[in-house]
């Protein structure tokens, strides 16, 4: 399976294609939550530039911002100050409804606790997304590129936390994002399960082409990462690119 | 010392304390409803009672001809009275200025000396007789009002054909008089009939009574047999020209205003224990849905080493602390509600004071509704608390199985998108909650569907009544029989277009053991002015061989075409005759029996006389037809039919028809607070899907489809079941309203089912857009991180 084509125009008019191969650009983002004395500085002017097609790993310790990041690249809060741009279209001034669109069409996430419809069936949950989106995957076929084929048809209730996050990725890829942002993935899981969970992202960076971008805890997760990037107080702290990403088999816990 | 968990207690009421506050106001009103019909009913009923015994109403009236007083004494000899009065009435006619046709009045004595024995006045305004003054009188209040009649102001009334000035020495109430109808109509209407109290001596000159009477008052002692006491009683007046004792449980105005508490108890009876009902759900779903969200927290206190029993304890007092508030404000709020609503009824009434009283029942049945449904919706959700480990409860709730609901996946695969298949299952997840819902908001809709049903019968009745039995537009009562040439000469009267005579007797019905006080009409073969119509509402002719009676009389009598009746008359030689049920007709108002006017008239050996007419009249010619109509000495009575529709339609609007309006709104209120309410509650215990949705990208508006898809299915499916329970709802109000006086028709008026559904989907519609102003106001990174 190839890479999506870049999509022109259609669900999100992109200002500037992005030509020089950045997914995610940003200048001075800034997001603090409440004002005056108890204000809380989230983020305190990120610069960053993602390249399209990377696994990108955010880590840093609580409240040093890369959740916030996280959500606002993913359309989810809005900056305060700053550019946050998407392979050249602004983000920080889009209304509702074109970040709807946006989070609609382009990105997928992965959240710590699943976020599944208890209501539907694996199958079902990914054709929630399917029958929105506007060149998906077959339901089927996202499930098999978790291992789930033999679940379809189970609801939630009746799977184990690492088979419910891989519903959640199966559901999150199925659209063939262009972005997949995951939270925090493994956060609830034990350590073989969080290990096949890291290994699936991987498989669909490599396989789609997608840019992933996991917030995470854990450190050792930076060693299957194209680059990673640490937080520390609202500020990045240090990116480092690695050469040989480890597959996901071989991270220690 | 307050002990943590208390001080937790206390807290966490302050921190839910808009939903506390929300669950109590509901239970409120529930209680609210009870307390206050409650202490309406007993209230009325008590003051009726404590304003009988106060101004000493009699228990027997027995009217006559003619009587010498010391009659009387032999009335006092019966076993069982333990006082007895005698007093002149008479018919009166008052002319006013402003009237059109003079109004008609009863003049009644009163003793020279001190207050009577019987049927004493209350002075509400000016002084009591001058017994020295005979042109003074008392004025019954209520047309004093209506005219604007003060004490001093002089009036002028016919008397027995005289004409006489009178001074008005004060305006009084009287409990016989609570209700006062002109003789002949059934309506009350304090414009168009007077009550007028004067000087024994007076009166008696004026009506050729001295040393005589013409109504006998009785009081019984405790225990006597009313039914033997005016048996006796018939029996000492009939040479005297007795009409027939009776009891005061035919006293016009009694009956009226019995009739009116028993419609009020039929309301207090069918509607609050609904409101109740409805109430304890919605307390049951809200107090489940609390407990649910403290599982976490009931985990950790467990892991500290608190027993189930504390925890329980703990929580039970929260749901309790919001059931027990909300019922005792209930009880306060109802107790003024039902203070306010008494004293509009006791100004209605004219009750010249209020013995206020709620049963103590009404406080126990509401606490102990909202009480157990509280404990039965905080019990079974604590229970299944509780049966959790501490480590388990602590952590996040598995998601909810939906494995039982996968049976429906085939037919929904081809046919629904994901988010109405998830509307769809959560309703078939949970199918006795949904039930409830569903219920809860049928049951507010039946009562709005009642009540419209209800308003709009009475229309009907009113409207029927005056388009389809009376379609005359003037009714002259005549002092006494007149011979039937009189019709030619009202036929001449310019403007008079049509003249339909009838005869008129007060009479008693008997079926056996069964009998009613009424009357027979005597019409001719076949009326156009005043008609009886079938169950079809098609005009009976009046057959020559038998009686035609009200559907409610044929019932009250048990009897049906084709068997025989005795009617004992009491007018003029006071025959008793027998004759065949001829038939049934569909009546609106009173009960009557109609036989043709020939063969009444021969039965009585009184050919060719007429009691009255009916008369149709050119409207522009109204004002020199009365004048004319007022010339005429033998005129008793001119009932202008505007005047009586008027009169009727207060009638069923004001009193026991008033609490309809109350009733609808408070339906309208609560069936309000259910769609809103179950709105509110599958927002909360969905806001995590939701911003889920949002976050995958489903816009606004698709994610508020799959919560208020729900409210909308339940809705649809409440809608039938409400316009059905609406139906027989309402067919038990009409029956209790339903009186011999007036029947409301159960009818099926579409317009109320209508109205009471649009109200529902309305209410769905507002409670939607509040909703999904929430959904559009999602904070997503909070609720996503959130853990439920």
């Amino acid at each position: 399976m190839g890479r999506p084509p870049v999509r022109q125009g259609g669900a999100l008019r992109l200002v500037s294609p992005g030509n020089d191969g950045a997914a995610f650009a940003t200048q001075g983002l800034t997001k603090t939550y409440g004002a005056g004395p108890a204000a809380v500085h989230a983020l305190r002017g990120v610069d960053l530039e993602v390249p399209a097609g990377e696994m990108v790993v955010l880590l840093g310790p609580s409240g040093s911002g890369k959740s916030t990041l996280l959500n606002i690249l993913g359309g989810l809060d809005r900056a305060t100050a700053g550019s946050a741009r998407f392979r050249g279209a602004e983000l920080t001034t889009m209304s509702d409804a074109a970040l709807t669109r946006y989070r609609r069409h382009h990105v997928g996430f992965v959240f710590q606790f699943y976020n599944l419809m208890p209501s539907l069936t694996a199958r079902e949950n990914v054709e929630l997304v399917t029958e929105i989106a506007d060149d998906p995957l077959d339901a089927a076929e996202a499930l098999a590129l978790v291992g789930l084929e033999s679940r379809l048809d189970h609801f939630p209730a009746q799977l184990s936390g690492g088979e419910q996050q891989r519903v959640a990725i199966a559901r999150a890829v199925a659209k063939r994002p262009e972005v997949l942002f995951c939270d925090e993935p493994t956060g609830a899981l034990d350590s073989t399960t969080g290990r096949a969970v890291l290994r699936v992202l991987q498989d669909v960076n490599r396989e789609t082409g997608a840019t992933v971008m996991i917030v995470t805890h854990a450190a050792a997760t930076a060693a299957m990462a194209h680059r990673v990037i640490h937080f520390a107080d609202g500020r990045i702290r240090e990116v480092a690119v690695n050469a040989e990403p480890a597959p996901a088999e071989a991270i220690e816990w | 010392m307050v002990s943590p968990l208390d001080a937790k207690l206390g807290r966490d009421l302050w921190r839910m304390k808009g939903q506390a506050l929300a669950i109590a106001v509901v239970v409120a009103l529930g209680v609210l409803m009870l307390v206050m019909m409650d202490g309406l009913v007993n209230s009325l009923t008590e003051t009726r009672d404590a304003y009988y015994e106060r101004y000493r109403l009699a228990e027997v009236f027995a009217p006559l001809k003619r009587a010498p007083d010391r009659v009387l004494d032999y009335l006092r000899a019966i076993p069982g009275v333990a006082a007895a009065e005698g007093r002149v009435t008479g018919g009166a006619l008052i002319d006013l200025p402003g009237l059109a046709v003079p109004a008609r009045a009863e003049a009644i004595s009163l003793p020279a000396h001190g207050p009577p024995r019987l049927n004493a006045v209350h002075l509400a305004r000016g002084r009591l007789l001058d017994p020295t003054r005979p042109d003074e009188i008392l004025l019954l209040e209520g047309f004093a009002t209506a005219h604007g009649l003060e004490p001093g102001d002089r009036i002028a009334a016919t008397m027995n054909g005289a004409r006489r000035d009178f001074r008005i020495a004060g305006l009084v109430e009287a409990p016989e008089f609570l209700f006062s109808a002109p003789p002949g109509e059934l309506m009350p209407d304090d414009s168009r009939f007077a009550v007028i109290w004067v000087n024994h001596s007076a009166l008696a000159a004026a009506y050729d009574m001295d040393g005589a009477f013409n109504e006998a008052l009785l009081s019984l002692t405790r225990g006597a047999e009313t039914r033997a006491v005016l048996r006796a009683a018939d029996r000492i007046l009939e040479p005297y020209g007795g009409l027939g004792a009776y009891g005061l449980e035919d006293q016009v105005s009694n009956r009226f205003i019995t009739e009116e508490i028993a419609g009020l108890v039929v309301t207090s009876h069918v509607v609050p224990p609904v409101f109740l009902a409805v109430a304890a759900f919605l307390l049951n779903i809200v107090v489940s849905r609390m407990i649910r969200a403290e599982r976490e927290q009931i985990g950790l206190l467990k892991a500290f080493g608190y027993a189930s029993f504390e925890v329980g304890l703990h929580y039970f007092k929260f749901i309790m602390a919001i059931a027990v508030g909300g019922a005792v404000l209930g009880c306060l709020f109802g107790v003024i509600g039902g203070r306010s609503l008494a004293t509009v009824y006791q100004i209605y009434y004219k009750f010249p004071f209020l013995v206020f009283r709620v049963d103590p029942a009404a406080f126990v049945t509401g606490v102990a509704a909202s009480v157990l449904a509280a404990a039965a919706g905080g019990l079974l959700v604590l229970r299944g608390v509780f049966t959790l480990t501490p480590a388990v409860a602590m952590r996040a709730a598995a998601p909810a199985d939906y494995s039982r609901s996968a049976a429906m996946g085939g037919i929904l695969r081809t046919l629904l998108d994901q988010p109405s298949r998830m509307v769809l299952r959560r309703i078939a997840r949970e199918p006795l909650r949904t039930l409830l819902a569903v219920m809860g908001i049928a049951a507010g809709m039946a009562i709005s569907v009642a009540m419209v049903n209800v308003t709009a019968a009475f229309d009907i009745t009113v409207e029927r009544n005056f388009t389809l039995v009376d379609r005359s537009d003037v009714t002259l009562a005549f002092i006494e029989p007149l011979p039937d040439r009189v019709i030619h000469d009202l036929r001449r009267i310019a403007g008079v277009i049509e003249v339909e005579p009838f005869r008129s007797v007060p009479a008693v019905l008997r079926n056996g053991p069964r009998s009613y006080r009424g009357g027979i009409s005597g019409l001719v073969a076949e009326p156009r002015l005043n008609r009886a119509v079938g169950a079809d509402l098609a005009p009976l002719p009046i057959r020559e061989d038998g009686v035609l009676l009200g559907s409610a009389l044929a019932e009250l009598l048990g009897v049906a075409p084709g068997d025989r009746l005795e009617i004992e008359v009491r007018e003029g030689r006071r025959p008793v005759i027998e004759v065949t049920v001829a038939g049934v007709a569909e009546t609106l108002i009173g009960s009557p029996a109609y036989m043709r006017i020939e063969a009444l008239n021969r039965a009585l050996k009184e050919p060719g006389r007429v009691s009255g007419a009916w008369l149709r009249i050119d409207a522009a010619q109204s004002g020199e037809i009365f004048r004319r109509l007022r010339g005429m000495p033998a005129v008793a009575g001119v009932t202008v039919a505007t005047e009586a529709r008027a009169a009727l339609e207060k009638v069923m609007d004001s009193g026991a028809g008033a609490v309809r309006y109350l009733m609808t709104a408070i339906a309208a209120v609560i069936t309000f607070g259910i769609v809103y309410n179950s709105a509110r509650i599958a927002f909360a215990e969905r806001a995590r899907d939701l911003a889920s949705l949002r976050a995958i990208g489903f816009t606004r508006a698709e994610a508020a489809f799959v919560l208020l898809g729900e409210l909308a299915v339940i809705i649809l499916l409440a809608l039938p079941i409400g316009a059905v329970l609406g139906y027989f709802m309402g067919e038990a109000v009409s029956a209790g309203f339903s009186t011999d006086l007036y029947r409301v028709p159960a009818l099926f008026v579409p317009e109320g089912y209508g109205a009471a559904g649009a109200a529902v989907i309305l209410a769905g519609a507002v409670s939607g857009w509040l909703v999904k102003r929430d959904v559009d106001r999602l904070d997503l990174v909070a609720t996503l991180k959130a853990r439920e």
